[in-house]
């Protein structure tokens, strides 16, 4: 090593360099500390990832619980919207158990009896004032044919008024009448989603449609549902998707009768319900969760087994609020305890790196580094490491949703305000915890910093 | 300790040469470390001028305080007693960030086991001191990679300290100390981690600086290298044993 020589002077280097005048704050500097920390957080790859993870649980957990009870709560709005806050839903369920004997004379002798009858309609009207209308509906599952497309659907023979009820609208033509259903007319109005499996290409307006041998004239088509699941089929399918027709309770009756019969693995399975739901409309919405308790009693007192269900939207609605709290506060509690907990371990970690790099300090100081210079240094690195953990937080957060939709079919909505703000808190976490090792840092005496083995 | 009878007062005269700029002046500094309740006094009392353009030595026993005194010269620690004037400053009433300040823009420092940050560079390294007095990117990188030349590294810039033997990681080191263009450069014991080999290029180095009107202070046990500064300033027990200068 012979080179070991000045190469000659010119002038002082710095002779024609300024320094920038405000030492305040300075963007070279900061970009050097802030690559400083990257370094220093990548040189401990797997000690930084499990530092951060609690992080990580914590953002992720609240990003998506969060994201499940705004899917939940969006549900139950949906229900709320679709069934109308002062209507009550009453369906006919089949029982648990089921009796093998029917209780009306006719029907095949197999023939399982259970649900709605227009006696107990009757009596609820009777009996509770404030009823302005009941809305009563037959569903049959049926083929429904146009030449050589069919398809395998609820039809709904209801009244006039089922499209008001539940704020249905049409996309064209119109509903069927009162004359239609008092003439057992043979009309249909097709849903949105039938119609297009139907008719493809042509307005099917005008048209007609076969089930079972007769013919149906399609008088007008209802507009797209979307994904609400309400007032599905009772006839035992568990398709979620809507598609239905719509024909005159009277014509329901007429055609298909009150026996409906289906091939089973176990043979012939026939069962017998004179109504599948009702849509019971109260006047005014104060009253309509007591009438929906009215309603169960009085129908507990008319029918030995529990082959009913009593759907009150308003009190699912207040429910899913209930819960959607609930879930924020555990959602809350989580992400205290997971941050809290990351915080703690960001703070370690910090520590650890400070008296690691206690010589490293002492060199700065020595070469000009202020207190701040150092506290700055030691808080973006805690920052970083918060913000990465908060990062990958959020990804998993977003993702977590997204696969709980995908295999369980649960609505989740990812707010853009959850992830925001739960990567907001942990970058303040990494300022909270990171604050104490890095004043620790600067308060170093330079002279022993240096002197540190 | 014993507190002798007014100790002769080194003799000051002996920095003195007419028409040279003073740069530091230390007047009667005390130093006394606490440790509980217990006080031991290391410094009893130093005074020294140091002109533009010294090379100094200061030698002495292990343990009288040479360090200390270093530590005081670069502003790393504060007096006890007495006062420290660094060109026309006076350090003893200094907050913190005016010694952060004063250390990065007026002083060079090099250590014995050369001090470099070992995640940085060897251009980083250098380019450190520039970056907390506020010059850009590009002006540090020129003025690094200019005095990484200088010393002989300029093939080695990209390279991490400990892929560096100890002579080439001490160039570095007064690269650095040169980066800020500093008033006195300081060496505590720079040779002490090196072989004679290595050593003597560090000190063919000072030579250099020397020859070219930088002022160095350095400490050193070896009166070999001693040899080849200007002036010597000898402590014993915390006071200056002596202070001779080289007559041309
Ligand atoms: N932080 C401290 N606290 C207490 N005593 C200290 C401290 N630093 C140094 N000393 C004491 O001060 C005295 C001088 O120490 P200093 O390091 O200045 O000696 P030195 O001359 O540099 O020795 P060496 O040649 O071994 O490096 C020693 O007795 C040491 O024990
Ligand atoms: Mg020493």
């Amino acid at each position: 090593m012979t080179d070991a020589t000045l190469n000659p002077v010119k002038s002082s280097p710095l002779a024609n360099k300024r320094p920038s005048p405000s030492a305040a704050f300075n963007f070279v500097r900061f970009k050097k500390i802030t690559e400083v920390g990257i370094k220093s957080i990548y040189s401990h790859g797997l000690r930084s990832l499990l530092t951060v993870l609690g992080i990580v649980i914590g953002v992720a957990a609240v990003i998506a619980m969060l994201a499940v009870s705004e899917g939940a709560s969006y549900e139950a709005q949906q229900q709320f919207r679709d069934l109308g806050a002062s209507n009550i839903l009453v369906k006919s369920v089949k029982p648990a158990e089921v009796e093998e004997s029917s209780r009306s004379g006719f029907g095949p002798p197999q023939a399982i009896v259970y649900g709605l009858t227009t006696a107990d309609i009757t009596t609820i009207r009777n009996s509770i004032p404030g009823i302005s209308n009941v809305i009563a509906s037959r569903i049959v599952k049926k083929n429904v044919w146009n030449g050589g497309l069919n398809i395998n659907t609820d039809v709904v023979g209801t009244s006039v008024d089922y499209p008001v009820s539940r704020n249905y609208n049409l996309r064209a033509g119109r509903f069927f009448s009162e004359s239609e259903v008092r003439d057992h007319g043979n009309v249909v109005v097709l849903s949105d989603e039938v119609a297009q499996a139907l008719f493809p290409i042509d307005n099917p307006l005008g048209k007609t449609i076969r089930i079972d041998s007769d013919y149906y004239n399609i008088v007008g088509i209802m507009e797209s549902e979307g994904f609400s699941n309400l007032g599905q089929n009772q006839a035992g399918s568990s398709n979620s998707a809507p598609s239905r027709i719509f024909i005159p309770f009277t014509s329901s009756k007429s055609r298909f009768g009150e026996t409906t019969t289906r091939q089973t693995a176990g043979g012939v399975e026939s069962e017998t319900v004179e109504l599948h739901e009702a849509i019971i409309q109260v006047e005014g919405q104060d009253g309509v969760i007591e009438v929906g308790e009215i309603i169960d009693q009085i129908l507990q007192r008319r029918h030995k087994d529990i082959d009913y269900a009593i759907e009150v939207p308003l009190a699912l609605l207040r429910q899913a609020e209930e819960s959607a709290l609930r879930d924020q506060i555990v959602a809350g509690a989580i992400a205290g305890i997971s941050l809290l907990v990351g915080g703690i371990g960001i703070m370690n970690i910090m520590l650890a790196s400070v008296t690691e790099r206690t010589r490293e300090i002492g060199i700065r100081r020595a070469l000009g580094a202020k207190r701040r210079d150092i506290i700055m240094q030691f808080l973006i690195e805690a920052v970083i490491l918060s913000g990465v953990g908060g990062l990958i937080g959020v990804v998993l957060g977003i993702a977590i949703p997204f696969i709980i939709s995908a295999f369980w079919g649960m609505t989740t909505i990812v707010t853009p305000l959850a992830p925001i703000l739960a990567f907001s808190i942990s970058a303040l976490i990494g300022v909270i915890f990171g604050i104490y090792p890095s004043i620790r840092a600067a308060d170093m005496d330079p002279v022993e910093a240096l002197r540190h083995e | 300790m014993l507190e002798t009878e007014s100790s002769p007062r080194p003799d000051s005269d002996a920095g003195v040469i007419s028409g040279q700029e003073l740069v530091a002046s230390l007047d009667d500094i005390r130093k006394t470390y606490y440790m509980g309740a217990l006080s031991v006094e290391v410094l009893h009392g130093i005074s020294l001028d140091f002109y533009q353009g010294d090379y100094i030595s200061i030698m002495g026993p292990s343990g009288c305080g040479k360090s200390t005194l270093m530590n005081i010269l670069g502003c790393l620690d504060q007096p006890t007693e007495g006062k420290y004037f660094l060109g026309d400053q006076d350090t003893s009433k200094m907050e913190d960030d005016e010694l952060s300040s004063i250390r990065g823009a007026r002083l060079g420092f090099i250590f014995q086991s050369y001090n470099l940050i070992q995640q940085l560079n060897v251009l980083e390294n250098i380019e450190m001191p520039l970056f907390y007095q506020g010059y850009s990117a590009a002006d540090s990188h020129e003025v690094a990679m200019g005095l990484a030349a200088r010393v002989g590294l300029e093939d080695r810039v990209d390279h991490k300290p400990f892929e560096l033997s100890g002579g080439q990681q001490q160039r570095v080191a007064i690269a650095r100390a040169l980066a800020v263009d500093p008033l006195i450069i300081l060496a505590d014991e720079p040779t002490g981690n090196l072989d004679s080999k290595s050593g003597a290029e560090i000190l063919n180095l000072f030579d250099e600086l020397h020859d070219q009107g930088k002022t160095l202070i350095m400490v050193t046990h070896s009166d070999e290298l001693a040899e080849r500064s200007q002036r010597w300033v000898r402590l014993r027990d915390g006071l200056v044993e002596s202070d001779d200068r080289r007559n041309t």
